[in-house]
């Protein structure tokens, strides 16, 4: 394994202190970029992370911006008129369903809102995130004693 | 050869430490100039440190706060906010939160938005039907205080607020029964989700802002001994 390569400012017998080298500036750098890594998230408050299907279908997992949504109408358009019940994950919603018009549909439709075929607006989020009210109490209340799946 | 090399990377490694540092020693020089100037008359600079140096190093000392980010941490845009997948090509193209915010009302939880006063003051202008972009709120305009037990302000619960962004039959029969002494709630329910907790600790403003509900004082306050 002996180099005999001569290249540019790098003499014979450097290789193992550029190599310490290297590693003594790689580790603090693995670390820092592990320790941010680790940081919980910061979404917004209220960001619903909808996974009932999209994991196993290949998807990334649907994300809903409540201050996205509250800015443009009242919580009684969507949880009253369009019957979306007051639980992440609880109204069961696919694609056939907003296609038909229900739920996200009533307004995704192109004409109120943007249409379906823009899939990456709401299938936006990390795969593998779980379905969650993000920020919410019970989150914050109940994250430790969840098992990791 | 190892020994013109490893002198050669000793120096460059300090030249880097030493450019790393010098901000922060000018800095403190800085300080230090303020400091003799006004220990001009003192024929040796005082052995105590100065309010101002004093201000310079707790500055550092107290950032640390494990629970409250700091407000540049807030509201970041979604391909940082780690939950957003920062490789979807849509995730760019949704609008950044602070964009959205910056002409509303400010609160300290949840969004940080005061989403009620945003509404009062038309910062925001949602649609109360889904068609209709004229169509106004059913506002009711009754006030229900519930004595609580311990030493908390009693809860007022404003129907006003509420039905500017609520239909009655959101909450009505299902989660609070519509009669004066029918409801039992307690703290727990609503940290657990429940009752007022289906929506304050998941999109209305956090249970961490007590004073919100708990508003009214009260009538036999506590009285000194």
């Amino acid at each position: 394994m002996k180099r005999n390569k001569n290249v540019g400012w790098v003499r014979p017998g450097m290789g193992a202190t550029i190599f310490r080298l290297v590693v003594c500036l790689a580790i603090p750098a693995l670390v820092a970029v592990a320790i941010m890594g680790s940081s919980p998230a910061r979404a917004e408050y209220a960001d619903i992370v909808i996974n009932n299907y999209s994991d196993a279908a290949g998807m990334r997992p649907a994300i809903f911006p409540h201050w996205f949504h509250r800015i443009r109408f009242r919580c009684k358009v969507c949880h009253a008129d369009l019957g979306f019940k007051f639980q992440a994950g609880g109204n069961e919603i696919n694609m056939l369903k907003i296609i038909n018009g229900e739920f996200c549909g009533a307004c995704h439709n192109g004409e109120i809102a943007w249409s379906v075929d823009n899939c990456d607006f709401c299938h936006s989020g990390k795969p593998g995130t779980k379905t969650q009210v993000h920020g919410s109490t019970v989150q914050k209340l109940l994250k430790p004693s969840q098992p990791a799946k | 050869m190892r020994t013109v090399t490893i002198p050669f990377l000793f120096a460059v490694t300090l030249l880097a430490v030493t450019l790393c540092v010098t901000p922060s020693q000018t800095q403190a020089a800085a300080a230090g100039v303020g400091a003799d100037a006004k220990a001009t008359e003192a024929s040796q600079p005082p052995p105590v440190a100065t309010p101002e140096q004093a201000a310079t190093k707790a500055k550092g000392a107290n950032t640390f706060n494990r629970l409250m980010k700091p407000k540049s941490e807030r509201n970041p845009a979604q391909a940082a906010d780690g939950i957003h997948d920062p490789d979807n090509p849509g995730t760019p193209q949704l609008q950044p939160p602070k964009e959205a915010f910056s002409s509303l009302a400010t609160s300290n939880a949840g969004n940080y938005i005061n989403w009620v006063q945003s509404l009062k003051t038309n910062a925001v202008s949602p649609r109360y039907d889904r068609l209709d972009p004229n169509a106004e709120a059913l506002i009711l305009d009754l006030d229900i205080v519930r004595e609580v037990k311990g030493s908390m302000p009693d809860v007022v619960y404003p129907h006003d607020r509420h039905t500017a962004w609520l239909d009655c039959s959101n909450c009505h029969p299902d989660i609070f029964i519509p009669e004066k002494g029918k409801n039992t709630i307690s703290m727990a329910q609503i940290l657990m989700g429940q009752k007022c907790g289906v929506c304050h600790g998941k999109v209305a403003f956090p249970v961490s802002e007590c004073r919100l509900c708990h508003s009214k004082p009260k009538a036999t306050a506590a009285k000194p001994k």
